[in-house]
């Protein structure tokens, strides 16, 4: 193993992951749920009349958020996705199947559930970040 | 639910949300790169997420611990906060999907809604994909039932 220094970013890492469970600590201790990004889009392919608007609301507020960083906050982002329109699509669907069938993904179980010590979602976080590196030892160095 | 706590609720939703993906865009989560190279341990390793999920669970731990505690959430909705204990099948199973998927592009569910945000094509298509594994989730539960 080495690590790469000059991407290494622990600063904005710990003061982005600060903002993360503060945000999830306002969504539980203001609205009283977790904040599980799988749950919350996922409860919408077949919403019910009284969470739709909430779920919808929570979800624009992640769409929308590259607009406040860009003209309020200056903020300016890369993303390098690397992966071709066939592996989007079966990642996706991997990701989508899965964190529903799981009860969670890296916000619910990752942030929340660690946070709660909760051992189902520890169980999870184990589970699914053993098997991402597995996936890209296997594409990265194997195949 | 009254009219001006709906419009609390639903704005704090959508405040949060914000907030959320501010979080991830601030701690470089938004950049499947960025998120391969974590999950490189053999190659150029990037220590990054680490210090995001140690930061976000710092404060979690004391959100939570005070979040037990309540019977209420400040909007005097109930608290939704799961029980659940008992290891299965779909738990792990499911988790080892959605790890094979995390690793093949790198994309998780918030980080891949906040890229389509900012108009990245290929965030769309995994989101479509996604939104269809979702879909199909849901299909098969309502064989089972």
């Amino acid at each position: 193993m080495t690590i790469d220094w000059t991407s290494f970013t622990p600063g904005p890492a710990s003061a982005g992951g600060i903002i993360l469970g503060i945000a999830a600590a306002l969504y539980v201790l203001i609205n009283g749920r977790i904040l599980g990004i799988s749950g919350i889009l996922g409860g919408l392919i077949a919403p019910k009349r009284t969470d739709w608007l909430w779920r919808a609301s929570f979800v624009l507020g992640l769409l929308t958020a590259p607009l406040w960083g860009k003209y309020v906050f200056q903020m300016n982002t890369t993303a390098i996705i690397d992966a071709d329109y066939l592996t989007l699509i079966i990642a996706g669907l991997l990701v989508g199947f899965g964190a529903r069938y799981g009860s969670g993904c890296t916000s619910g179980h990752g942030i929340c559930g660690l946070s709660r010590l909760s051992p189902r979602s520890l169980l999870a976080t184990l589970t699914f970040m053993g098997c991402g590196f597995l996936v890209v030892y296997l594409v990265r160095h194997w195949i | 639910m009254g009219q001006n706590q709906s419009f609390f609720s639903n704005g704090s939703e959508y405040l949060i949300g914000v907030l959320f993906g501010l979080g991830l865009m601030i701690s470089g989560m938004t950049n499947p790169a960025k998120i391969l190279a974590f999950l490189d341990l053999a190659g150029n390793w990037d220590p990054s997420l680490i210090f995001v999920m140690g930061g976000a669970v710092l404060i979690g731990l004391v959100a939570f611990y005070l979040a037990k505690k309540r019977t209420q959430s400040f909007l005097g909705g109930a608290m939704h906060i799961p029980t659940r204990r008992d290891i299965d099948r779909p738990l792990v199973v499911g988790s080892a999907m959605f790890g094979v998927g995390w690793g093949l592009a790198g994309f998780c569910p918030g980080p891949a809604l906040v890229s389509l945000g900012s108009g990245e094509m290929k965030a769309l298509i995994f989101v479509i994909a996604m939104v269809a594994g979702m879909w199909l989730f849901e299909q098969t539960q309502k064989k089972s039932v």
